[in-house]
């Protein structure tokens, strides 16, 4: 088939960009969406013409590299499938497709299609982990988990970190993102004793970096290539709330004090 | 050079406890004045860095990625291996490192795999107490699975995503380091260069990929967990960034490479669609679990699948090796699938297929029940080839997945460069020529969390290390040599994009160095790749510049690295006059088609040593004793 492709083209994140219009011809069905992309970067080296910068790297829909708008959707049009995972008979011969980068504050644009997440890692620091350093951890089966808790942690556990959650949202709010990380350890035993001190560091940090609150608009979970479900915003903002009631100084509970 | 293994004298059962207690100890004072490189953000080098933070040594580490989190381990799907024993099946460290040195074809070295078995157990809990949320009975216990080539159940999982979890357990960890201070994460940086100063290992060069600045970076020891090099077959199961570059550049600088040739090639992934094809998607070898291998009997047999009678299917797996079935090693069922398609039995387009067949699992079990163990999977498949395989059989064909060799390292998983370290995919120890299924994340969180840790306080304690920076003539010489690298491919303006090169190459490597290799073809091979790579310095077409996002750039480096690189994979191949594991040399073979190997002048490490651009590398030896795993034919029937 052939294409008509619009491209947001950046040399750098200083420099003004633009759509920038390329022809996409003989794109077999069989193609992924970055395998077209490939293609159309072959050809415009080929004339001299910088190719197309993309972020990409496993092709397999689980490392969360790559990650584009596509005529506005981030991820494309088909449901719970990343870039990478989405093939051209998603389209049709004569199709004339915008291809953006992630739009958001907190994802500044460094070349063309290619954005700055790092947000997201310090969203992470703020408190996504169970502080337990390696070595003499207890026997696996010391702590008995509840299938249900177990299924339900790694349906939160899942999220590629790529960012389309936030693209989507009106808002530009990483709320899904950070709900996803606090379910997923909320859920198990092994996260409870810091379960109020991850809620309240990795939400203060979100905000901190400039994402957008959440209104409920659901785009992040319609986005999501993992169908991360906005049940985790609900969990989080249930932890949010309980934390900041029982919140007190930290130095007032590291003493004990009442 | 000499090859010293290092392993400590003793009994087998407890050398690794032993060797722990008589290793030097680094004061917690003084690991914050030690300095440590870590090259790559995988379980192997993510669970390292981590680790070294949390034990207060000073860590920098580095990512081609835009974060840690997204390094190829992350793609893993099937599971870990623990000698556990939860389901009391009859598994014990024993029979784990047993079954890995008989898997990996005897040219493993024992003591390695023998830690590697007893460390597994610790991983488990490790993780477990991280927060990874794996598969559960109804009872809360640990759910185990058998995979590929295992008699026991060993395998612990997180449906089809153990690989993901696990990594972001590592992510997780190391992220509270970055945020403790004790590890600076660079990410978008690669490696071109490593640093030897007084033959020691002490930093590295990168290039930042961002703005294209080259840098050094120095330190007290060097850690390498950079991966495996099966993307010098441009298509294989890897991610689009996996390079060699890093060992590479530090073979050129005075590591031994070991078993180069040794290459696993998976039998069950998504078959090449066509020319456009830029990366192959494996299917989990779990799905052989409840998945029949099979082929029509009849050559050229076009029919649909469910058209052709139960009577005229070729179950091969089932009938070659009856005790293992459809569960048989990697290579042994990857090379059955070639052969069936040699024979012109193979499915789907360009004949290059056979059937992975569920109709018999659902009919017993029912389609919820195998939704549940691979539903992701399924999803996937029919994402990709557009055919739901709940109806038709799936359709798979081999593909390059992981890479045994690597690295050579001692049992303190130190190279041939003191202070040089090697760890993960990116050294040779454990695997001897074939991997067993689900050992690679136990090998690189083995060596991550619990083993590096040990030893390279034993190299940082008792020695003093000279302050160096910039100035150094070596880190000027190598800085220099980098940045020259980087001006010629830009300079070479010729008419050929990388990836035409990388394809070519590629092809040629799976043509005469893939799944079955002979003397003629590795000639041919080696005859051509010198030409290929003169042709890549006079005709590439590398467009932009350095000091900026410049991915053509970052290809072309990697790819001019692979027409080395390739040669000393062939040459390695063409040495080792035998077959073994997935090294398949068509002339060493039984009459019924089965490796043959030959422990009487082959029972070695083949390592080698950088000789200079055009002069042969030189052939070290490091002979393989077994005291504990009888040499015997590995047989699977």
């Amino acid at each position: 088939m052939n294409l008509t492709l619009k491209v947001w083209r950046q040399p750098s994140g200083e420099a003004r960009g633009r759509l920038v219009s390329y022809a996409a011809q003989g794109i077999s069905a069989d193609m992924s969406f970055l395998e077209m992309l490939d293609v159309v970067n072959e050809g415009l080296i080929e004339k001299g013409e910088e190719p197309i910068a993309f972020d990409h790297d496993c092709r397999e829909g689980i490392c969360g590299s790559c990650g584009v708008m596509i005529n506005g959707m981030a991820h494309g049009p088909m449901a719970g499938t990343a870039t990478c995972q989405l093939h051209m008979r998603s389209f049709q011969d004569g199709d004339t497709i915008v291809v953006e980068p992630w739009r958001a504050r907190a994802f500044p644009v460094l070349r063309d299609l290619v954005v700055d997440r790092s947000p997201l890692d310090r969203i992470m620091q703020a408190g996504g982990f169970v502080s337990i350093a390696t070595g003499n951890a207890p026997d696996a089966h010391a702590i008995l988990v509840p299938k249900e808790a177990a299924e339900l942690a790694m349906d939160a556990a899942q999220c590629i970190g790529c960012g389309a959650c936030v693209a989507a949202c009106p808002n530009a709010s990483a709320m899904l993102f950070t709900a996803a990380k606090v379910s997923h350890l909320g859920l198990l035993p092994q996260g409870q004793p810091e379960r109020d001190r991850r809620a309240l560091g990795m939400v203060t940090q979100m905000d901190l970096e400039g994402f957008g609150g959440c209104t409920n608009y659901g785009e992040c979970t319609t986005a999501c290539p993992k169908g991360i479900s906005l049940e985790n915003i609900a969990r989080m903002n249930r932890d949010f709330r309980t934390a900041a009631l029982r919140a007190r100084p930290e130095s007032a509970g590291a003493g004990g004090a009442p | 050079m000499e090859l010293k293994a290092n392993i400590p004298a003793g009994d087998l059962a407890d050398m690794w406890e032993r060797h722990k207690f008589d290793m030097k100890l680094v004061s917690p004072a003084n690991k914050r004045k030690h300095t440590v490189l870590i090259v790559g953000s995988g379980l192997a080098g993510g669970a390292a860095a981590a680790t070294l933070g949390e034990l207060g040594y000073n860590v920098h580490c580095f990512c081609y990625q835009d974060s840690p989190r997204r390094a190829h381990s992350i793609a893993a799907q099937g599971g870990i291996n623990a000698a556990k024993n939860y389901p009391n099946d009859g598994d014990s460290v024993w029979r784990l490192f047993y079954d890995t040195v008989k898997g990996g074809d005897f040219r493993a070295r024992e003591a390695n795999v023998y830690r590697l078995a007893q460390v597994s157990v610790n991983i488990i809990d490790q993780c477990v107490a991280q927060g990874v949320p794996f598969a559960r009975e109804y009872g809360g216990l640990l759910a185990n699975r058998s995979f590929g080539g295992a008699q026991v159940s060993r395998t612990f999982y997180a449906r089809g995503q153990t690989g993901q979890q696990l990594l972001l357990g590592a992510y997780s960890a190391l992220e509270r380091q970055v945020a403790a201070g004790t590890v600076d994460m660079h990410p978008r940086t690669e490696m071109l260069d490593l640093i030897v100063i007084d033959g020691q290992a002490r930093g590295i060069v990168t290039r930042d990929m961002v703005t294209g600045a080259i840098e050094t970076w120095f330190g007290d020891a060097v850690v390498l967990g950079t991966g495996g090099y099966g993307n010098v077959f441009y298509l294989s199961t890897n991610a689009k960034g996996c390079n060699v570059t890093a060992t590479y550049r530090a073979y050129k600088r005075g590591a031994a490479f070991a078993n180069p040739c040794f290459t696993q090639i998976h039998p069950t992934c998504i078959p090449v669609a066509g020319e456009h094809q830029s990366k192959l998607t494996l299917m989990s070898e779990s799905l052989r679990n409840d998945g029949r291998v099979w082929v029509p009997k009849r050559q050229g047999d076009t029919r649909a699948p469910g058209d052709i009678p139960e009577a005229e299917r070729d179950y091969y797996l089932e009938r070659k090796y009856p005790s293992f079935g459809n569960l048989s090693p990697r290579d042994i069922a990857s090379r059955a699938a070639k052969e069936a398609c040699d024979d012109g039995r193979g499915v789907g387009p360009g004949g290059r297929g056979v059937y992975l067949d569920f109709a018999d699992a659902i009919k017993r079990l029912g389609e919820d029940t195998i939704r549940e163990r691979y539903g992701n999977l399924f999803e996937m498949y029919e994402r990709i080839t557009d055919e739901n395989p709940y109806r038709v059989p799936m359709r798979i064909y081999p593909a390059v997945h992981y890479t045994m060799g690597g690295l050579w390292v001692d049992y303190n998983l130190m190279g041939t460069i003191p202070g040089l370290f090697v760890i993960g995919e990116a050294n040779f120890s454990d695997h001897g020529a074939n991997r067993l299924g689900a050992s690679a994340l136990m090998q690189g969180l083995a060596d991550g969390y619990f083993v590096l840790p040990a030893t390279i306080g034993n190299y940082l304690g008792g020695r003093k290390f000279a302050a160096v920076d910039a100035s150094h003539a070596e880190a000027r010489a190598a800085v220099a040599q980098v940045k020259d690298r980087v001006a010629r491919l830009l300079a070479v303006q010729g008419t050929r994009t990388v990836d035409s090169f990388h394809r070519e190459l590629g092809k040629l490597l799976w043509e005469h160095c893939g799944m079955a290799r002979n003397a003629d073809g590795l000639r041919t091979a080696l005859q051509r790749i010198p030409e290929l790579r003169a042709e890549f310095w006079r005709d590439v077409k590398v467009l932009g510049t350095g000091e900026e996002l410049n991915q053509s750039l970052e290809k072309a480096g990697r790819v001019a690295d692979y027409m080395e690189f390739a040669e000393l994979m062939c040459r390695d191949a063409l040495e080792r006059n035998e077959s073994c594991g997935g090294h398949f040399r068509t002339e060493y073979q039984t009459p019924e088609g089965e490796a043959k190997r030959d422990d009487e002048h082959y029972a070695y490490v083949a390592a080698w040593e950088y000789a200079g651009d055009g002069v042969p590398p030189i052939l070290r030896k490091e002979p393989l004793e077994y005291e504990h795993v009888k040499l015997a034919t590995r047989s699977y029937k």
